[in-house]
């Protein structure tokens, strides 16, 4: 028994480990409210294209010298709703406008960073996320920005969800439908950055959709979804740790891997949505 | 008599619920509207039939502010400019709606009342009284907390009439609410619009069935781009006028005071 509670409370007796942990929950359970409207309006790709995006700020910063992060939340919300502006204005699909701006940004970034000679494994820390390497202003901003993120999503809950659901019913109801639209990407684009820290680019797309798509498949209505998905998501960040720790291996690989293991879980046993659970319902065939 | 004093209290622009004057309206160059004028009395349950294409959810969309036309006015209780959206309500046609997102039938009907209550502003119990009540006039009142996506075709049109009618407004805009719906249904619809109009509000109905715009509405608009008609539907009826809106050959039957149309 004692060395259950020894395994268990082991990890957090490192002062990079309780810093990665607080991080990551804020950052996954965050990620998990905004990934729901992300998922339910079939926007995946964008929240993958936006940590891309990102990039271009970051190098730019980089050179600069400025904040790095700053730089990256700025080329996400500026790439955000420059993709908005382009697939309202003109008849080009929204995934085409992604498509574009998302690559067009990177390839700047990577431009810009090949001209550096001081090429520093800094930069790397955002393509493949380091949690464990997080600073306590880092987390303190993480945490101020996912509670400032949360706290408009419920101040304007009602307006996005209108929106989200039928945005010309809402634009007919004297909402403002394209402030809305543009806030919500907006918000995708700053969650996106600071997921960077915790899973880096490649994988915060995973902390947008995954815990939400399996809030998705237990839940019935929209707020026990975001409830859901942001347990599942800071789930995630917890067990995912514990096996970075213990398996010597990558903290943001294994949180993306537990929250998809999560997912697979669902699938199958979701009570009336998973696979297994509607097999048991399928009448069997007259002899 | 008490009827026409209450018209006369409201005044001279209230008289009009909606003037339309020569409104031009389309879709990259192509024109779907084409100099439409006409004018719908407060009061008044007004049907607007057209074939397929025929610019029906665009006027309906111009009104509401939702589509801008390319010339012309609209004026909805005598205001031309941004209609007062707590006075209009507006039922789209369906296939705009995404019926998988995961809200209850509540709270689509609840949406309603959105236009009333101000930004930070969360619907009340009073709000949510008058969404129940809105489902128990299109009787889906036990389907209230079941996902909209679960409901039948039929069933999802009439949780999207109510939620016009929690919008309490004086003015409703239905597209199409009465396509896919049963017998009974439409019966009930009917009932509930005729309701409506006694209660003073004015209801424009875009509507392919005409032989029930015939029977039990006060008013017609024969739309195909431009208004073939408008008046009573007694007097727009016509095989004349039904064939020159539909472009072909419609079949006009009076039965007693009732008037069929069906295909010739
Ligand atoms: N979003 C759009 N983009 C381009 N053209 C459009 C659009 N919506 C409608 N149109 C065109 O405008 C014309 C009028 O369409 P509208 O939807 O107003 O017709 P309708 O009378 O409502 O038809 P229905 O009975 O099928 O609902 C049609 O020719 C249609 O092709
Ligand atoms: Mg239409």
């Amino acid at each position: 028994m004692a060395e259950f509670i020894d395994f268990l409370g082991d990890p957090w007796t490192l002062e990079f480990m309780r810093r990665g942990l607080i991080a990551a929950v804020a950052v996954s359970a965050i990620a998990a409210v905004i990934g729901s409207f992300v998922i339910l309006k079939g926007m995946a790709f964008i929240g993958d294209a936006l940590p891309h995006a990102s990039f271009g700020g970051i190098a730019v910063a980089f050179v600069l010298g400025g904040n790095l992060y700053l730089g990256g939340a700025i080329a996400a919300v500026l790439t955000a709703i420059l993709i908005g502006f382009i697939s309202r204005r003109a008849s080009i699909k929204y995934d085409t406008a992604i498509g574009i701006l998302f690559v067009g940004a990177f390839a700047a970034g990577i431009l810009i960073i090949s001209r550096q000679t001081n090429y520093t494994p800094d930069l790397f820390s955002f393509v493949f996320g380091n949690v464990l390497g997080i600073s306590w202003t880092d987390v303190w901003t993480t945490t101020i920005a996912a509670a400032v993120i949360l706290l408009l999503v419920v101040l304007f809950y009602k307006e996005i969800l209108f929106v989200a659901y039928d945005p010309s019913m809402a634009a007919a109801s004297g909402l403002p439908v394209a402030a809305a639209q543009y806030g919500l990407l907006a918000l995708i684009g700053v969650t996106t950055v600071i997921g960077l820290q915790t899973v880096g680019i490649v994988l915060v797309v995973a902390l947008l959709i995954t815990p939400a798509a399996t809030a998705q498949l237990l839940t019935r209505r929209l707020p026990p979804m975001m409830a859901v998905g942001a347990v599942v998501g800071a789930l995630s960040s917890f067990v995912g740790l514990y096996i970075a720790y213990y398996a010597n291996v990558s903290p943001s690989a294994a949180i993306v891997l537990t929250a998809t293991g999560f997912f697979f879980l669902a699938f199958l046993f979701a009570p009336r949505r998973g696979l297994l659970w509607q097999r048991r319902f399928v009448p069997a065939k007259p002899a | 008599m008490v009827k026409e004093s209450t018209t006369l209290r409201r005044g001279a622009g209230e008289a009009l619920a909606l003037e339309a004057r020569g409104l031009w309206a389309g879709y990259d160059g192509q024109p779907a509207l084409e100099d439409v004028t006409f004018s719908i009395e407060t009061g008044c349950l007004a049907g607007l039939v057209g074939p397929n294409g025929s610019g029906k959810s665009t006027l309906l969309r111009v009104i509401l502010g939702l589509h801008r036309p390319w010339r012309g006015d609209t004026r909805v209780f005598g205001s031309s400019g941004r209609p007062d959206r707590r006075r209009l309500g507006y039922t789209p046609q369906s296939e705009q709606v995404d019926w998988s997102f995961p809200v209850t039938v509540l709270d689509v009907v609840l949406m309603g009342r959105y236009s009333r209550l101000g930004p930070l502003r969360r619907p009340t119990k009073v709000d949510r009284e008058i969404a129940r009540h809105a489902l128990e006039s299109v009787r889906l009142a036990d389907l209230a907390d079941r996902r909209i996506g679960e409901l039948s075709g039929g069933q999802q049109r009439r949780a999207l009439v109510a939620r016009a009618l929690a919008q309490e407004a004086d003015l409703l805009l239905l597209d199409e609410p009465l396509s896919g719906l049963d017998a009974t249904a439409q019966h009930d619809l009917i009932a509930l619009f005729e309701g409506l109009r006694q209660e003073g509000k004015t209801l424009l109905v875009a509507t392919h069935d005409l032989s029930c715009v015939a029977a039990d509405f006060d008013h017609a608009i024969l739309l195909n781009r431009n208004v073939v008609a408008f008046g009573r539907p007694s007097d727009v009826f016509t095989e004349e006028l039904l064939n020159a809106t539909f472009q072909r050959h419609l079949l006009l039957v009076r039965l007693q005071d009732r008037t069929y149309v069906g295909h010739g």
